[in-house]
């Protein structure tokens, strides 16, 4: 990947800055020059007529439920939810009484594009195996936009998730966040303004990827790997920090060199240590996948040791075990509702796991998929946990569950004051279903994205179609397939 | 918990009020367990999965482990454990699917694995061993059984798998019930694995499957003799793969582009051999011909992706659209099948959203797999006669909304516990400061 010149890279970091929508509370502070996009979001929301969704059960993903509650999307944004809410002369009108309405859903743990459908060799583009720390990589230069799976989600009410790299490395790389549109390059669906996410991955995979190769081979030389690479970066975050006043000019420098010292990049960009040191700096929020309490205790006191922040663990089926401290230190767990047992680290799995992260005051529990199928139906992945939890005693209500799906893993991605609930200001990211989201029988029946209707069950020219599907005789009769 | 509740807002669910509910029947039901004895279920919703379909406001009599009466006021015996269902859902206990239920306890430790036969893994030939009998290896301790029947399943069709080394034909697996008994259920069933993902086995065509399985075939036929440099059967396989032509046992095949099923269903015509089709990704392009043919046709209704090339047909409306050609359709999952076999019954429940009317998703969780496997007689549905493997609802059983109450598996309630159950007891209990162990 070729290095901007410095020249260049100030013109992108003033175009980045440009058309960085404020994200006051995500990301109170300027990109620093860890986080300059030189492949920046072309996203535009189509312009779209005012709509009104009237007459439904409204979950708004701050924890309140309204029923019999009206929701106005106008200009892409919501204007208003509540009661008898007058709609402009021009806005389309959606009857939902019976229905439910909810945020658009969020997926924190996506590699649709990366592994794309079909899954064939050529399509394998989530894991740059080929050494244990690749920070690197940049997801977004892998996703297809093409992936079929990116429409079978949107008819599951997906409207923003998290394209991941996947885990063989320590360090995998950087994520990237999407809308959920059609598009014909990754920029045009890239979340404007949205930070990036770092991946990195504890346990079992890094170590069956390179122990019969370069190392590591153990846990202990995983905690090594990330220490020394965090090391490397610390003292590049050290070397690059632009220093407070210009240096003062010695009588044999020309003045330019002293102008240039105020905006001291210390020389040659790494694009490894770019990444690692964002991650330090809060600029790039840190995802780790890891099962087990003991390596995820482990990773909090490596954050402390480097001073970053864990956004969230992933996978995390241990999260029940130190679900307390988990919330203490506002580090989120992005888990599945039943999968366990698949290897060794996913042993103790149970299905109360997301309903014991969400139990203490302060607890950010969220539903991820990591699968094209599960990332369809997250919201019956969340009424699974209430079912096992409400058996163990635990009874959750459903304006509490659909955080799960929509504010939590928003604000692990650092989009929550732009998504994820139902407040006026936001992206029009909306869903209308056929009844409580919280069942088999569930369906999106309408997706809006920034107020466009993306998706709309009913009507087949509103159901995106990948160039893939087209002119394959056997998916002729496939529509949301 | 009081600070889940303070938190939630006060539209609650009466989850605190099921959950003693649940116990009353668990308590009562742990008192009784230690012999099996007669039981009285009252009040039930009871879907037979039989002709008679679902029954109102029933009771159920269980004596000696088998289901004796259905019927409305039935009269306890003495000594029988009542049960009032209050209008709750009983069904027969369900089917898992095709998994690996007790040969699978660890997916990536190899040595608690036991499912797939790769003999000639180090050569990378094709190993052709049909006497391959997976249920040896069946380990009735293994923790995913509690796992599973804790969540109504009861039953599931053990399979063996297919590997380099070893080969299409990957061996032979039957019905397990999910009770702790060691042995099968049912009759020993072959299984297949057929299409792209197995080419790699037969020399990078899919033509050559059905080359090779003629091969197979004209070696039991004594048309190619045994010391020929040609055979690739033993004498043990030879004498299994008889056992399956001319209307034998069943063979199930593993298999998803229609062009594939349709020579499927020529080879298997041809030779009398008696399928059923696992996945069946694109089975509905051909669901007018499968009916004709008698092939019950296993789906996975959540496959709506081209996950290869032998899928691109694949969608929600597979089951619905074999259904309505009078299909038998039952369910089996296509990833993550074993530790979460408990997931078949959200399969069902989805399609039905995608137009499967529900008796015919029950049905493909109980009566249609069971008919398919030989084990009708005593499982699959609620009858006179019939096992009384049960298992009574909070709800729905097809809607994830709901859980199951309780399961008596043979007659007897058993506990409602598993390896999962005790990690959340001791954790949901735990405060700040408690010992780790």
């Amino acid at each position: 990947m070729p290095t901007p010149r410095p020249s260049l890279r100030l013109a992108l970091l003033a175009a980045a800055l440009c058309s960085v929508p404020a994200l006051a509370a995500d990301a109170p502070r300027k990109p620093s020059r860890f986080a300059v996009d030189p492949y920046p979001s072309t996203y535009r929301a189509a312009p779209s007529a005012p709509v009104l969704i009237s007459g439904a059960t409204v979950l708004t993903g701050t924890g309140q439920r309204l029923d019999g509650a009206d929701v106005l999307l106008v200009d892409g944004r919501i204007r208003a939810v509540g009661t008898g809410l007058q709609a402009p002369a021009d806005a389309r009108r959606i009857d939902a009484r019976g229905k439910w309405v909810t945020p658009g859903i969020v997926d924190v743990h996506s590699h649709l594009g990366v592994y794309a459908s079909p899954g064939v060799n050529a399509h394998s583009d989530g894991n740059e195996a080929t050494s244990p720390v690749t920070a690197n990589v940049w997801a977004e230069h892998s996703v297809w936009p093409q992936d079929p799976g990116f429409e079978t989600a949107l008819a599951g009410g997906v409207t923003s998730l998290q394209i991941l790299p996947g885990s063989a490395n320590l360090v995998g790389g950087r994520s990237v966040t999407l809308k959920n549109v059609p598009a014909t390059d990754v920029q045009a669906m890239k979340f404007p303004g949205a930070p990036w996410g770092l991946k990195m991955a504890c346990g079992e995979n890094p170590k069956r990827v390179y122990g019969q190769k370069s190392g590591p081979a153990t846990r202990m030389a995983n905690v090594a790997g990330y220490r020394a690479a965090f090391i490397d970066a610390s003292e590049y975050l050290r070397k690059t920090a632009p220093k407070d006043s210009p240096r003062k000019r010695r009588w044999w420098q020309p003045a330019s060199d002293a102008v240039d010292s105020g905006q001291d990049a210390g020389g040659k960009r790494d694009l490894k240590l770019d990444t690692l040191a964002g991650a330090i700096n809060g600029d790039i929020l840190v995802h780790i996948h890891c099962y087990r309490a003991d390596e995820m205790a482990i990773m909090l006191d490596l954050a402390r040791e480097f001073g970053f922040k864990v956004a969230a663990f992933h996978h995390a089926t241990e999260a029940y075990k130190l679900a307390d401290r988990l919330a203490a230190e506002g580090v989120c767990g992005a888990l599945w509702a039943d999968w366990w047992g698949f290897k060794m680290e996913s042993f103790d799995g149970i299905q109360e796991n997301i309903a014991l992260v969400d139990r203490p005051a302060g607890g950010c529990a969220i539903v991820h998929s990591d699968s094209a199928e599960g990332i369809q139906r997250l919201n019956q992945e969340a009424a699974k946990v209430m079912a096992s939890a409400a058996r163990a005693g635990m009874a959750i209500a459903p304006e509490r569950a659909i955080a799960w799906i929509t504010a939590n893993p928003a604000r692990s991605m650092g989009i929550l004051s732009q998504t994820g609930t139902l407040e006026a200001g936001k992206m029009a990211d909306v869903v209308v279903w056929n009844g409580t989201p919280f069942s088999s029988y569930a369906l999106a029946e309408q997706v809006f994205v920034d107020g466009v209707l993306a998706f709309d069950r009913a009507n087949p020219a509103r159901v995106p179609r990948s160039d893939f599907m087209l002119g394959q005789p056997a998916a002729a009769d496939g529509g949301v397939r | 918990m009081s600070r889940v509740m303070s938190r939630a807002t006060t539209r609650a669910t009466t989850g605190a009020t099921l959950s003693r509910t649940l116990l009353a029947i668990a308590l009562s039901a742990c008192a009784l367990a230690a012999h099996a004895q007669d039981v009285l279920i009252r009040n039930a919703t009871v879907h037979t999965a039989t002709a008679r379909g679902t029954l109102q406001s029933t009771d159920v009599l269980v004596s000696g482990g088998v289901v004796r009466a259905l019927g409305q006021g039935l009269a306890a015996p003495a000594g029988a454990q009542v049960v009032d269902a209050q209008g709750r859902p009983l069904t027969p206990t369900l089917f898992g699917g095709i998994t690996q239920i007790g040969v699978d306890e660890v997916s990536g430790e190899s040595a608690t694995v036991d499912q797939t036969l790769a003999l000639g893994a180090p050569t990378r030939e094709m190993t052709v061993r049909p006497e391959f009998d997976v249920t040896l290896a069946y380990n009735p301790a293994s923790t995913l059984l509690p796992v599973a029947r804790v969540e109504g399943i009861g039953w599931t069709l053990l399979a063996p798998g297919t590997a380099e080394g070893g080969s299409i034909i990957a061996g032979q697996g039957a019905v397990m019930r999910l009770d702790g008994s060691p042995d099968p259920a049912g009759p020993r069933v072959l299984f297949v694995n057929l299409g792209g993902d197995a080419v790699g086995l037969t020399g990078r065509s899919r033509a050559a499957q059905w080359m090779l399985l003629d091969q197979f075939i004209d070696e039991v036929r004594g048309r190619i003799p045994p010391d020929s440099h040609a055979a690739m059967l033993t004498p043990a396989g030879r004498a299994t793969l008889a056992r399956f032509l001319d209307g034998g046992g069943r063979v199930v095949v593993e298999i998803d582009r229609a062009a594939d099923i349709r020579q499927l269903l020529r080879w298997s015509r041809r030779h009398g051999v008696r399928v059923a089709i696992a996945s069946g990704a694109e089975a509905w392009m051909l669901a007018g011909d499968l009916a004709a043919a008698e092939v019950p046709v296993f789906v996975d209704p959540l496959l709506n992706l081209p996950g290869s090339f032998d899928a691109i047909g694949a969608t929600l409306a597979n089951a619905a659209r074999l259904h309505a050609a009078g299909v038998a359709v039952g369910f089996t999952q296509s990833d993550d099948v074993s530790h979460n076999a408990r997931k078949v019954r959200q399969l069902a429940g989805n399609a039905v959203a995608a137009g499967l009317p529900w008796d015919a998703a029950l049905a493909g969780l109980t009566r249609v797999p069971a008919r398919a496997f030989g084990v009708a007689e005593g499982l699959g549905g609620i009858a006179p006669g019939q096992r009384a493997d049960l298992v009574l609802w909070t709800g729905d059983p097809l809607d994830v909304a709901h859980v199951a109450a309780q399961v008596w598996l043979g007659g007897r309630a058993i506990p409602m516990r598993s390896r999962q159950t005790d990690l959340l007891e001791r954790y949901l209990r735990r405060q700040p400061g408690d010992a780790v162990r």
